[in-house]
């Protein structure tokens, strides 16, 4: 326990940091200058929030499950500040209107620049740490993290190659549809590693450690982690299809998404089954709960992806709210649910305090973030295959049955709901901060707990 | 047009990834597989970390099938269809190959009911209730992006409702501004004016339409506006298209309709801004839109309007449509 106290405070800061990104999550306003607001939405969702959470809890698990000390608190520090740095230069740049214009790479070169330090010097601290461990094996909480970070590393750095013209202006060094298919492998690992399999880790080690449970199989993790990490490098052209991408490409990266279902669903059933001979634990303990609703809507989205990239299917559900609808039920029912879950558990043992301040209030939070995320994803199931359908909809002439306009106007039902499952979502969040604030403010427990230590 | 083929190197790099990564997830799932049924109590691994403990369960039978179901199904995918490399797939399908034919299938089906309406002459067409019904929907969906779904226009695009033309209202006329588009432009003129020379020039527009102007500036502007103005916008104001010419697009100055005008500006910043830097209005060629895959033929400008409409019969269709709109 000694070794976690010694870098409290930076995961502290950490942790506040996530809570600081939470309040943009989900807070849409389409209107106005909402073309410099998403991509500060998903930058700040996505490695804001997602991120500190990751550093947070992969600090935490590798020295929990390595039983040692970081490697370096000096350098692990450095990324904490490093990577707050990065944030606060997103928040100033992206409403200043400086982006180099690849989703989920916006960022201008001089930000990638530190983006790709922080993540070397974060690969120099995790690596080194499991390095020095003190158990003969290495926990499969940490073979995810590790492949997070790896490829997280490749994918920024290829995926920003850029010939900088000024300090806020570069030119991708790729063209055409090369630039495109880059940035979509880019993508969709961003999604792939950055919010699978880094929350994957964070699923290992919080879902059997919240319900005492062993796991389910050692064997299943073997087999799902390797196929997960070697399939889903291919999966970047369904954000592709009928493009002027190669067909060839398209092909394979619809095939190669389809044989991903299994190795994604690997993962849902070893934290589910994990569950099971503890699932009386569901009735009282409201992180359990978080910890399994987010297992089902990451095997819910999971299988909704392979589905999306089929061409039939794509050409259906491609440019519609469908897409935007499953991004979110994995980014809130998956992500951010597992993520509440683990800070749920982790905040009292960070702070020696023996629970949350209250366990009413996480049951709230429960309800609010389940309520607002199938909210959210059937209003934009709804409004996908209504755009879908509108879209290709012709007279007996020959003519479009629907204009652009008359699509939207029937979305505004859709996007009313969309609002109130967000609302909802940050209603939550508010409450989970006065939740934490309190656990940290209160002083009782400390000594108790740090006996039991 | 086929995508390029690759080098032999390239292609067959594909497909010993592809392969390989398949045959991996393969042998990974086979590797791993329980041999023996497990009866009894499970085992753990006897790993601990930090208090987790793993079982040593045997991969679930559904799930295995589950997934060699998809590797058998990917690889029945890539030699039915493109994929590995150069190697075209058994059905010989591409995404052109599919749009051509759905696009083919259209024409089949829907070239006679515009064929049919070609046979029309603009204004017979443009009293035709149903013929408008279908020139319409070609209208929302092409034009009313930029003109919108009225057709009074906005800012920067014309109203095509109020029979005032920048290139004039004949059938012809507007044949030509929809299949060739437009590009109208009007030089700046602050450097030739000077900051004295455009502010009288705006009370001389402004005075043209009796809209209220100071008479001594609009007098002092006077002959600049028949030395340079008047070329285009002609010596009373009146536009290139009430001088008969009907390709300078020049608008008529007395009429009181300002294109350039944003709701709620002043209209003498709008004309300033005009004089001062110039307007460049344009107005995509539309005849490879509306009837997409239309070669045109060299000599089509000097052909009959008969003509025209045969082989542009969707131009022809909405070249109606906006001709009634202004009758």
């Amino acid at each position: 326990m000694t070794v976690v106290w010694g870098i409290v405070g930076m995961l502290v800061g950490v942790l506040i940091a996530a809570q600081l990104a939470w309040p943009v999550l989900n807070f849409d306003l389409p209107w106005t200058t909402f073309g410099r607001l998403r991509p500060l939405h998903t930058n700040a969702v996505i490695f804001a929030f997602g991120g500190s959470a990751l550093f947070a809890t992969s600090y935490y698990v590798v020295q929990r499950t390595c039983q040692t000390r970081l490697i370096s608190d000096g350098l692990a520090a450095f990324t904490f500040w490093g990577w707050q740095l990065i944030i606060v230069l997103a928040a100033i740049t992206l409403p200043l209107g400086f982006t180099q214009g690849k989703e989920y790479a916006e960022l201008i070169w001089p930000i990638d620049i530190l983006i790709a330090v922080v993540w070397v010097v974060y690969a120099i601290v995790f690596f080194g740490t499991l390095y020095i461990r003190k158990t003969s094996h290495i926990y499969v909480a940490n073979w995810f993290y590790a492949a997070f970070i790896l490829a997280v590393a490749i994918l920024h750095i290829v995926n920003s190659m850029q010939i900088p013209v000024t300090l806020t202006l570069g030119y991708s060094i790729y063209s055409g549809a090369t630039d495109a298919m880059v940035q979509w492998w880019y993508g969709h690992n961003a999604v792939g590693f950055f919010l699978t399999a880094g929350f994957l880790g964070m699923m290992y080690y919080f879902v059997p450690k919240q319900a005492e449970r062993p796991v389910y199989s050692y064997r299943l993790s073997i087999v799902h982690f390797w196929a997960l990490i070697c399939v889903y490098m291919w999966a970047g052209p369904h954000h592709l299809h009928y493009t002027a991408l190669p067909d060839w490409a398209q092909s394979l990266g619809m095939v190669m998404s389809l044989i991903l279902l299994a190795p994604s669903w690997g993962g849902m059933i070893n934290g589910m089954m994990t569950l099971s001979g503890a699932w009386h634990k569901l009735r009282t303990d409201p992180v359990l709960r978080f910890l399994v609703v987010s297992l089902s809507f990451y095997g819910m989205s999971t299988f909704e992806g392979p589905m999306m990239s089929i061409k039939t299917v794509n050409a259906l559900s491609h440019y519609t709210d469908w897409t935007i609808g499953h991004v979110h039920a994995g980014a809130l029912g998956w992500v951010a649910m597992i993520t509440i879950g683990s800070i749920y558990h982790l905040i009292p043992k960070l702070f020696d305090k023996k629970a949350m301040y209250s366990d009413n209030l996480i049951n709230v939070h429960f309800w609010l973030s389940t309520v607002g995320t199938v909210l959210y994803i059937v209003s934009m199931w709804v409004n996908g295959v209504l755009q879908g359908l509108m879209w290709r909809a012709v007279n007996p002439d020959g003519t479009l049955m629907y204009t652009f306009i008359e699509s939207v106007e029937a979305s505004h039902p859709g996007f009313v709901v969309r609002v109130i499952g967000g609302v909802m979502w940050l209603v939550g969040m508010l409450l989970m901060a006065y939740n934490v604030y309190m656990t940290v403010a209160s002083k009782a427990d400390s000594k108790a707990a740090a006996q039991a230590a | 047009m086929t995508s390029q083929a690759m080098s032999g190197f390239w292609s067959l790099w594909i497909i010993v990834l592809t392969l390989g990564t398949i045959v991996f997830c393969w042998w990974l799932l086979y590797a791993n597989r329980e041999k023996e049924s497990v009866t009894g109590d499970v085992q753990t691994t006897g790993h601990v970390a930090d208090g987790i403990e793993e079982y040593d369960n045997p991969l679930p039978r559904w799930w295995f099938i589950m997934f060699v179901v998809t590797l058998v199904f990917g690889i029945v995918y890539l030699i039915l269809y493109p994929g590995l490399g150069n190697f075209k797939g058994v059905l010989g399908w591409t995404q052109q190959g599919q749009w051509e034919r759905e696009m083919d299938h259209a024409e089949e089906f829907y070239a006679p009911i515009f064929q049919q309406y070609a046979q029309f002459d603009i204004p017979t067409l443009a009293r035709d209730p149903e013929a408008m019904q279908v020139a319409d929907r070609l209208y929302q969906n092409n034009c009313a992006v930029c003109h919108g779904s009225s057709a009074r226009g906005g800012y920067g695009f014309p109203n095509l409702t109020d029979n005032n033309w920048l290139y004039g209202g004949d059938p012809e006329v507007i044949r030509t501004s929809i299949y060739a588009g437009r590009n109208g432009l009007m030089t700046p003129w602050v450097d030739m004016l000077g900051d004295q020379g455009v502010d009288q020039m705006v009370h001389y527009v402004m005075r043209l339409s009796s809209q209220s102007h100071d008479a001594a500036k609009a007098d002092a502007a006077a002959p600049m506006f028949q030395a340079i103005c008047a070329a285009c916008h002609g010596a009373e104001g009146q536009g290139s298209a009430a001088m008969g010419l009907n390709d300078i697009g020049a608008p008529d100055l007395t009429r009181n309709i300002w294109m350039y005008l944003q709701p709620g500006q002043d209209l003498y910043d709008s004309i300033d801004f005009t004089i001062r830097h110039g307007r460049n209005g344009l107005m995509p060629a539309q005849a490879r839109y509306l009837d997409y895959g239309v070669e045109l033929p060299a000599n089509f400008s000097s052909m009959s309007p008969e003509e025209k409409a045969r082989i542009l019969p969707k131009v022809h269709l909405v070249t109606a449509y906006i001709y009634s709109l202004n009758q």
